[in-house]
């Protein structure tokens, strides 16, 4: 991780440099494991690619949770983050909506229930009484509240309907746990475990999807309200253009994206509606 | 069946069974030094590796981070080999000693209690629950899968946060353990190859003077003793001793014989001249009646002149007879005067011509200066017969030496010369009389009366005879 963020610094100070006097403030990105953030290679090719079409050093920033990240737009130090939707629902007097990734030709996402392999009867919830069972961050709608809100619909309480409950704090490791056993079950964000299927089919063989959410909004890519519109169409414009150049649409490639539209905020409404449904609960 | 067992074989068998039992105790010593140090190492590594471990979990288990304990106890394992194969487990115990995360999450599921997973880890929770200390310990059993090595997770404070088990498989030091097993092997076989064939070689030498002892005891009274005695072992060991003894035991053997065989020949002389002095007597006593008549006659009567030559010829015969018999009969002639240099000096003169015929060197030795009181005549007589039987034995131009002494309160007479060695059956009946070969050239008397004036004169003859000549020695007790 100290490795990662090294070369990050490294390559937003090469950045800066290929900048005439530097003058220019960076554009910061945060990110969180609603996609497969751990891989700097990636995140520096797509920050090059970032900062050639916007002539602007940008910086990815990476925190251990969703909350972090969060905070950090709502106190205006990151510019941009890729976040999933509970935060933006929860904070959108600090966001702006700036762009939906779209997997599969639609701006959605499932959350899947996902139990070991060796697991052939789970098929929902309700299988896994008195087992341990993995989330990956309460910030998350598939990695949580889509669970929650299920068990709420199967009249389960969550509390107290599995032996012992934990974070990993990233949707794959929420399927490592699975996989190697440390957890009987796991909610994970259905694009993170696609995507792994192609990356490390080795690690999502050892488990099994046993149930998916309703379709929800997938996790955006949100602005501080305070940005300035050029700087927030600018980053709109090539995000949505990635598709349309070929190095762009190698990097969606990496991401198992098809690429990002302006989306709405009606997307959000089924995880609005997971959000009231918690509050009441 | 080992007391049958020839020391030919026993000293260089005990000698290799000690050397080999010696080999593989030494090789066995180090072989489980080698595998206690591998463990030890092993342990070491593993309790820092534990130490740390342990403080980095602090912070998951204050916060109930499952993940990042798990991650954390990974880690260290990054073999996935490793991990499967179950070399190395850790495990992390909550405080209230379940399970909270482990290396293998399938074996050691959560919140579960180490006795729920199996035997051994079951007794390794009771210990660890029934040890309140706060220090890291080694847990480990024969027959245990593992060496385990508590350490508690303590909170700044000192307070128990849970329990960290770092499992070893014995798997895990084995290959350093066979490492060192073959280097002992090789080098114990090693050693045995140099000393197996030093062993059977010094045990056979050491062997081999007993056995000689053995095989000459068989063979007392069936071989010579000088032959026996000649290869006897010596030294001052127990060995040694005993073949000194051996030695000492052959030696009396053949100096009883000797005497035996001495004893023996003067019985036998004696015997003899028992027998000579009774045959002389009765013959004598007619012989002197028959010498009277024949004088009488010649005397008184008057025989014709055959008569008269018969007459002769008769006394002639029986004088002879006479003669012969006073030889064989010595008597003692107690007329003698004490004994003086010239009596000596007299026998050499006597002697003399003859060895000068065979030209022969006379190497004469006289330490007596003073009278000696023995009878002269009997000495006399001794010394010449002595002399001239040697005069007879030398060959020519051989050596002739007589030397006379005064020893121990007797007198020496030592006549010796070069010529032929008398043989072994004719040195057994040398004294007796007419035993003298032809060759000589005595009447056959000459030694006997020589013994017979020794005897009477309470002295010992001895004669050595040797392929380089012989010497016959008298010694005569002088009367003080």
């Amino acid at each position: 991780m100290r490795h990662n963020l090294r070369a990050l610094l490294f390559g937003a100070w090469l950045g800066c440099a290929s900048l005439l006097a530097g003058a220019a403030d960076p554009i910061r990105i945060g990110t969180t494991p609603v996609f497969l953030d751990d891989q700097a290679s990636f995140l520096s090719a797509w920050q090059r690619y970032m900062e050639e079409r916007l002539a602007r050093p940008v910086r990815f920033v990476q925190r251990g949770s969703y909350r972090e990240i969060t905070d950090l737009v709502r106190q205006d130090r990151l510019d941009f983050a890729w976040v999933c939707s509970p935060p933006y629902l929860r904070n959108r007097d600090r966001m702006v909506l700036a762009a939906v990734p779209v997997h599969l030709g639609k701006p959605l996402y499932q959350s899947y229930l996902i139990v070991p392999a060796s697991d052939r009867n789970t098929t929902g919830f309700a299988d896994l009484r008195g087992k341990l069972y993995a989330y990956s961050d309460p910030d998350s709608n598939s990695g949580w509240l889509a669970a929650q809100a299920a068990m709420q619909l199967e009249r389960i309480d969550p509390s107290s309907h599995f032996k012992k409950t934990f974070f990993t704090w990233a949707h794959k490791k929420v399927v490592e746990a699975v996989a190697v056993g440390l957890a009987q079950g796991g909610s994970v964000d259905g694009y993170v475990w696609e995507t792994l299927a192609v990356l490390h089919p080795e690690l999502t063989s050892k488990t099994r999807v046993a149930w998916k959410s309703p379709w929800y909004g997938f996790p955006p890519i949100v602005a501080r309200r305070s940005i300035d519109p050029a700087t927030l169409s600018a980053m709109q414009d090539l995000l949505i253009g990635m598709k349309d150049d070929a190095e762009g649409r190698g990097l969606l490639k990496q991401l198992n994206l098809d690429g990002y539209e302006r989306g709405s905020e009606r997307l959000f409404d089924g995880v609005q509606q997971n959000l009231k449904f918690y509050q009441d609960f | 069946m080992f007391a049958n067992l020839k020391y030919h074989y026993k000293i260089p068998l005990s000698l290799i069974l000690v050397i080999a039992v010696t080999a593989l105790v030494v090789s066995g010593t180090l072989t489980l030094r080698a595998y206690q140090d591998a463990k030890r190492e092993l342990v070491t590594s593993v309790l820092g590796l534990g130490k740390v471990l342990s403080r980095t979990l602090r912070p998951a288990l204050l916060h109930d981070e499952v993940w990042q304990a798990f991650e954390t106890v990974i880690t260290p394992l990054d073999s996935r080999v490793e991990r499967r194969a179950g070399e190395r487990l850790i495990v992390v115990l909550d405080r209230r000693h379940q399970i909270y995360v482990a290396s293998s999450p399938e074996r050691f599921p959560m919140l579960e209690r180490l006795a729920a997973v199996d035997a051994e880890f079951g007794e390794l929770g009771r210990r660890i629950a029934g040890r309140g200390a706060d220090e890291p310990f080694t847990a480990e059993e024969t027959g245990w899968d593992y060496i385990h090595v508590v350490i508690p997770i303590l909170a700044v404070d000192g307070a128990r946060l849970g329990t960290l088990i770092v499992s070893s498989s014995r798997v895990l030091f084995l290959p350093q353990f066979y490492e060192a097993l073959g280097g002992a092997a090789w080098s114990t076989l090693a050693v045995l190859l140099v000393l197996l064939p030093i062993g059977w070689y010094w045990g056979k030498r050491m062997a081999e003077p007993l056995e000689y002892l053995a095989d000459s005891m068989t063979k007392v009274g069936r071989e010579p003793t000088a032959v026996l005695r000649r290869g006897l072992p010596r030294g001052a060991d127990e060995v040694g001793m005993l073949g000194a003894g051996f030695d000492k035991m052959l030696q009396e053997l053949e100096e009883k014989k000797a005497m035996e065989e001495q004893m023996l020949a003067s019985e036998r002389l004696a015997a003899i001249g028992r027998l000579t002095a009774g045959i002389s007597h009765e013959i004598n006593n007619p012989l002197g009646g028959m010498l009277n008549a024949i004088s009488t006659y010649k005397k008184h009567g008057s025989p014709d002149a055959m008569t008269m030559k018969t007459m002769s010829l008769l006394e002639r015969g029986l004088l002879q007879i006479r003669e012969t018999v006073g030889a064989l009969l010595v008597e003692a002639k107690l007329e003698s005067h004490a004994l003086t240099l010239q009596d000596f000096e007299d026998a050499r003169t006597l002697v003399a011509p003859s060895a000068q015929a065979k030209s022969a060197r006379l190497i004469w030795s006289n330490q007596i200066d003073e009278p000696l009181p023995l009878p002269s005549t009997q000495v006399r007589q001794i010394l010449l017969n002595l002399l001239l039987n040697a005069v007879a034995a030398v060959e020519r131009k051989g050596r002739l030496e007589c030397s006379i002494s005064r020893a121990n309160g007797s007198l020496r007479l030592s006549v010796a010369n070069d010529g032929k060695q008398i043989s072994r059956e004719r040195l057994e009946h040398l004294y007796e009389p007419f035993a003298t070969h032809e060759a000589s050239g005595g009447g056959g008397l000459g030694l006997w009366v020589t013994y017979q004036l020794v005897q009477q004169l309470k002295g010992r003859i001895e004669a050595d005879s040797q392929p380089s000549g012989t010497t016959f020695t008298v010694t005569l007790p002088i009367d003080t």
